[in-house]
């Protein structure tokens, strides 16, 4: 492997040099030929969502991709949209967990189809779900017989925010033990949400947590986004998130 | 965290378009709005091209601002922090027209 070194102009690199020292390098380098590529790279990925999203749309199901830092609640929000859904909403679950099924089997018994994905059997263990890794779940559920399909990303704000897998919209959710901050230091992740959901609002009266502050965040990133402020300790919330998702179902034009 | 495997897509794209010829360098263009650290890029590119015909390349990144124009007062500004209001008007209604790129723009190729 070359050896790593940083650039004036910013740019960093790995090469190996000879003893004749670093030298200008940073036109180019005689005897080579530039061809031009103009590639997106995430284009593959882009691609295999599309084919997700149009076989979600040709069975009528709608799909959110819900992602979360860890421990913000993502899986036990989905227990209690499930106790709620159930018998109105048919939901299908993606469960994105890096080694476990802990996860999976937390959703189980609730009415609701779940493939699991571990991603720690990819390339060294991935930190969000991809296109294709969602695109091999979706041929284990059975889609024509499902409303909604919810795909619980890993826990991460950086990764799953890159990745778009055919969702038809995007959900997160945000603890309030999180800090006010966090939509300054992942713009990426809250502004790609369409809806965010402030959970643990329970906990706000013992906390130095600037609800207010968090709100101008938010808007400062994503002026269009939704909140709801949710408690899945109280059930505070819980029905105006259930009432989202049915909306956005029946927004959805669904082929039966 | 997801560098490395964008450097194995990074490594799809530059395989076919070299065809088999020596890649010397491989230049990306990457917007400030994208959460991708260019030096994490660059040691990961080193680790997944390690077994094949690309070891040794180079990656090259060029950064780009992010840069947004509001809908209302047609104000073009470059950003610095990711705060997407208007700074003619204070609008919010704001598009981005800088800052996502995410792309391979040139291979240079050895001499064949």
């Amino acid at each position: 492997m070359g050896r790593f070194h940083r650039h004036d102009d910013g740019t960093a690199h790995t090469h190996e040099h000879g003893d004749d020292g670093h030298g200008d390098h940073s036109g180019y380098r005689t005897g080579a030929e530039r061809v031009e590529v103009l590639e997106r790279i995430f284009d593959e990925n882009d691609h295999t969502a599309a084919a997700n999203r149009a076989d979600l749309e040709a069975a009528g199901v709608t799909a959110v991709n819900l992602m979360s830092s860890p421990g913000a609640g993502k899986t036990s929000l989905l227990r209690e949209t499930l106790l709620r859904l159930r018998g109105s909403v048919r939901v299908g679950i993606v469960e994105g967990d890096i080694e476990t099924s802990i996860d999976a089997d937390r959703l189980a018994g609730l009415g609701a189809e779940i493939a699991l994905l571990n991603t720690s059997n990819g390339f060294g263990g991935e930190c969000h779900l991809d296109a294709p890794m969602v695109r091999s779940a979706l041929a284990r559920l059975p889609l024509p017989e499902l409303d909604l399909l919810v795909v619980e990303n890993v826990g991460n704000l950086v990764c799953p925010a890159e990745f778009t897998v055919g969702e038809h919209a995007r959900a997160m959710v945000f603890s309030v033990t999180e800090g006010e901050e966090k939509p300054l230091k992942y713009p990426v992740m809250f502004r790609s949400a369409d809806v965010v959901v402030v959970n643990k609002i329970d906990l706000l009266p013992h906390l130095d947590f600037d609800l207010a502050a968090f709100y101008r965040n938010l808007l400062a990133v994503n002026p269009q986004v939704t909140a709801i402020e949710t408690s899945v300790r109280t059930g505070q919330g819980i029905d105006g998130w259930c009432d989202w998702l049915r909306a956005l179902v029946r927004r959805q034009p669904a082929r039966r | 965290m997801h560098e490395l495997s964008i450097c194995k897509s990074i490594l799809d794209i530059v395989d076919r378009h070299a065809a088999g010829r020596e890649v010397q360098t491989v230049h990306l263009r990457v917007g400030a709005l994208r959460q991708i650290v260019p030096d994490t890029l660059v040691h990961c590119w080193s680790l997944v091209n390690e077994q094949t015909a690309l070891a040794g390349s180079e990656l090259r990144v060029e950064r780009v601002p992010a840069a947004i124009r509001c809908r209302s007062c047609a104000h073009v500004q470059t950003l610095d922090e990711p705060i997407l209001v208007c700074d003619g008007c204070g609008g919010t209604e704001v598009e981005i027209v800088a800052g996502e790129e995410f792309l391979i723009t040139a291979l240079e190729l050895a001499e064949a």
